[in-house]
């Protein structure tokens, strides 16, 4: 078991490892960094298999015994964002091959791709708190390079602006640990979360759960602290910000899912309350500033944030149901997400820029890739029968069910202000003329590389039409995994259970 | 900078820091040191060669590219790492070997510990130089 | 010692705060470090503050003899700075080479990514926001 939890972190590094040594070498580098993360996939599929049989498992690392030394534990929600994972790295890692140039790979693009994965898993995966942060920096380290990486002057522009505000949250996580830690006196999640119950002084642990939502709120990205993302996510190639959009924000709500149903759940009136304002306000703001975009990215980049919103939003109503839509939520999400960038790196080939005005034309010489945006596109917008509909069908339900009506208005209209800016999309990009009058089509890109950009559109697309039509398996699965988040008690008997 | 006195200064200098900077890598192991300390002393040695007789010889003294220092001894710690396979361990379990013990005598014991502190060692060398030597480069 | 020590930290964050609200970037990266060194005090007092002697076991030994500090914050700071050591170094290139390339440290000024609405349409207006 303990080889298992330990793979997705292994594969990863070691992939790293050669591929940068190949980083000269052009193709070989380019298919290792495919094959590591078809290995990872496989080293995903099979712990999910795993947490699927026995529910959580936790092993040691080093062999130390919890709460003392590093667990790694997967529960069903650990196993999922680590498959997923998995997907959106393949898919990417295969876009890669046609959208990264050779300067850029000598650089050590793939090398520090598979670190940002390691970084990723290893996020999901730890069950320290300590750790957590260990393994947010590595991610961080690995973005920030990836980020810079060909030094184009919108790229430093937009880096120093992402460095600088992550690195603030940085370390308010850090102050966040050492209050944690003075207060408790352990690091071991799973330790923690019985021993906040003791801490006399319950006020000073709102406290520090404050602290800790500013911390991860800037990493997710919600309302008054996003600003980092629309500066810096439309700046590097398509395969980096793909992969930003999926994963990197999403590492940030997981954490505080984690923290939030585990540790901070002595006093949900007030901190769960602040959640909600917070994510009401993340969906608006995000729905809003992306409607004043004219730029393809952007506008996907400020919905990255409205959409956020949404998962805070489940996580804030903390019923059983709407945790189920934020697990839900979380994984249609990252394939949407993922997939919306790689469609508009496609646009980028065939018609020359971002800028919805100086591009055009698309529907009429390009229909597959019509299609292609569309289906990801109308799934974030929440259109039946897509996985987003589903997504919001729960969150608004839960919402309704505790006569929240406010915020399931809100989540409402913010649906609708979404489809506003994919028609806006789709009436620029693909429905008008191209304003220089060429007709772009897919067969002038030649056969192998618009293979290696529509295959992973394709496979997303289809995962998540999958989704859409038989969301009952997915759904059955989002119920157990918000039931192990609802019971910590089997999370922490998986954890300290081990060697006791 | 063209000093004499530095230049012949450095001579003896690197030579003494890269010894000590193994020395405290090996020191670790039991007492105050390790890998980390280690890998900041030998750059320092290399920053000073690089500061007396410019970077590029610094580059071609070094024969490797820094960052494939780092990734190397990245390589090395993991593999220190994944070691604990071959005995049935949790991953990043030390594993041990006591050649030439004799009753209480532990004789030279190796152990994928110090594989670790190597890989760490060369992890620091690698990525402070390259960060060094870049910014050196650079003004 | 403690309160001698959340002074400190107090101070040291009031100056961080201080230098992060200038303009310029550089100044912000200096109150990013001030700051990082007042997250790693917070840790060292965190982990109470004792004057035993260093944590280390004597040859013979499988356990301390005597009370020792606690070892677990030092290493939680130990790491904190190596990483803290890194992120700052990258930074710092960063912004060196963002200056080479922006030719600007003022952080109101850095508008190529995010281009002024009425400039943003066309390249042209792009090259004049940058040159300045």
């Amino acid at each position: 078991m303990s080889w298992l939890l330990a793979l997705p972190i292994i594969v990863p590094f070691v992939t790293a490892i050669f591929v940068f040594l190949l980083r000269k070498k052009g193709a070989a580098g380019r298919w290792l960094s495919v094959l590591g993360c078809s290995v990872l996939l496989i080293a995903a599929g099979s712990l999910m298999a795993a947490t699927w049989r026995d529910g959580v498992v936790a092993a040691q690392m080093g062999g130390w015994p919890a709460p003392f030394g590093i667990t790694l534990v997967a529960d069903l929600l650990s196993a999922v964002m680590v498959l997923i994972t998995a997907i959106t790295g393949l898919a990417v890692a295969v876009f890669a091959i046609a959208d990264i140039d050779a300067r850029r790979e000598s650089l050590g693009y793939h090398a520090l791709f598979q670190i940002l994965l390691a970084g990723v898993c290893g996020a999901f995966l730890t069950g320290d708190i300590f750790n957590l942060y260990v393994w947010f920096e590595v991610m961080l380290i690995a973005s920030f390079g990836l980020l810079v990486l060909g030094g184009d002057k919108a790229q430093m522009d937009g880096g120093i602006k992402y460095v600088t505000l992550n690195l603030v949250s940085t370390v308010m996580f850090l102050t966040g640990i050492a209050l944690l830690y003075g207060l408790t006196g352990t690091l071991n999640m799973a330790d923690l979360h019985g021993a906040v119950q003791q801490v006399e002084n319950q006020g000073l642990l709102s406290v520090v759960a404050v602290i800790f939502m500013i911390a991860f709120g800037v990493k997710a990205a919600v309302f008054p602290l996003f600003f980092w993302l629309p500066a810096s996510y439309h700046t590097p190639p398509v395969a980096v910000s793909a992969v930003f959009a999926g994963l990197l924000t999403k590492v940030g709500v997981y954490a505080l899912i984690r923290t939030f149903t585990l540790i901070f759940n002595h006093d949900i009136a007030y901190t769960h309350n602040i959640l909600l304002a917070v994510a009401a306000l993340t969906m608006i703001t995000g729905v809003l500033g992306a409607a004043a975009q004219n730029e393809f990215r952007k506008i996907l980049s400020f919905h990255i944030v409205s959409q956020i919103g949404y998962m805070i939003l489940g996580l804030a109503l903390y019923t059983p149901l709407a945790l189920v839509g934020a697990v839900f939520y979380l994984v249609h999400h990252i394939i949407v997400k993922a997939n919306l960038f790689l469609v508009s790196g496609v646009a980028k080939r065939l018609t020359g820029s971002f800028e919805l005005s100086a591009i055009g034309g698309l529907y009429k010489s390009s229909p597959l890739l019509a299609v292609l945006f569309l289906i990801p596109a109308f799934s974030l917008a929440g259109f039946p029968p897509l996985s987003g509909f589903w997504a919001k069908f729960l969150l608004v339900k839960a919402s309704l069910e505790i006569e929240a009506y406010l915020i399931a208005a809100v989540a409402l209209v913010v649906g609708l202000l979404t489809i506003f800016s994919m028609t806006k999309i789709w009436a620029e990009v693909f429905w008008k003329p191209h304003p220089e009058e060429i007709s772009p089509e897919l067969s002038m890109i030649d056969g192998r590389t618009r293979l290696a950009l529509l295959l992973p559109v394709f496979a997303l697309a289809a995962l998540t039409v999958t989704i859409g039509l038989f969301p009952e398996p997915f759904v059955m699965f989002a119920e157990r995994s918000a039931g192990q988040l609802l019971d910590p008690a089997v999370y922490v008997q998986a954890v300290l259970g081990v060697t006791r | 900078m063209n000093s004499l006195i530095l230049s012949a200064a450095t001579r003896i200098l690197v030579g003494l820091m890269l010894l000590f900077s193994v020395y405290m890598l090996i020191r670790g192991h039991n007492e105050p040191g390790g890998g980390f300390i280690g890998g900041l002393l030998a750059t320092i040695g290399i920053v000073l060669y690089a500061i007396s007789h410019g970077v590029a010889a610094a580059r071609e003294a070094l024969r490797l590219d820094p960052l494939s220092i780092a990734m190397g001894g990245l390589g090395m710690a993991l593999f220190a790492g994944i070691m604990a396979v071959f005995f049935n361990d949790a991953f990043f379990s030390g594993q041990w070997a006591f050649p030439f013990a004799e009753g209480d005598d532990k004789g030279f014991p190796i152990s994928t510990v110090l594989l670790f502190d190597i890989g760490v060692y060369l992890v620091v060398v690698g990525a402070v130089l390259s960060i060094v030597l870049g910014l050196e480069e650079e003004v | 010692m403690e309160i001698l020590l959340s002074l400190l930290i107090g101070l040291l964050v009031a100056a961080s705060v201080y230098l992060m609200l200038a303009r310029n970037v550089l100044r912000f990266l200096f109150g990013l470090v001030l700051l990082s060194n007042a997250a790693n005090l917070i840790i060292f007092v965190a982990g109470r503050l004792t004057p035993e002697a260093p944590s280390l076991v004597p040859e013979g030994y499988s356990a301390p003899p005597e009370l020792v500090a606690n070892a677990l914050p030092q290493a939680l700071v130990l790491t904190a700075i190596v990483i803290g050591f890194g992120l700052f170094a990258f930074a710092l290139v960063l912004v060196y080479r963002g200056y080479q390339s922006l030719g600007t440290l003022d952080s109101d000024v850095m508008r190529v990514a995010e281009p002024l609405a009425e400039k943003a349409s066309s390249p042209k207006a792009e090259l004049e926001v940058k040159g300045l």
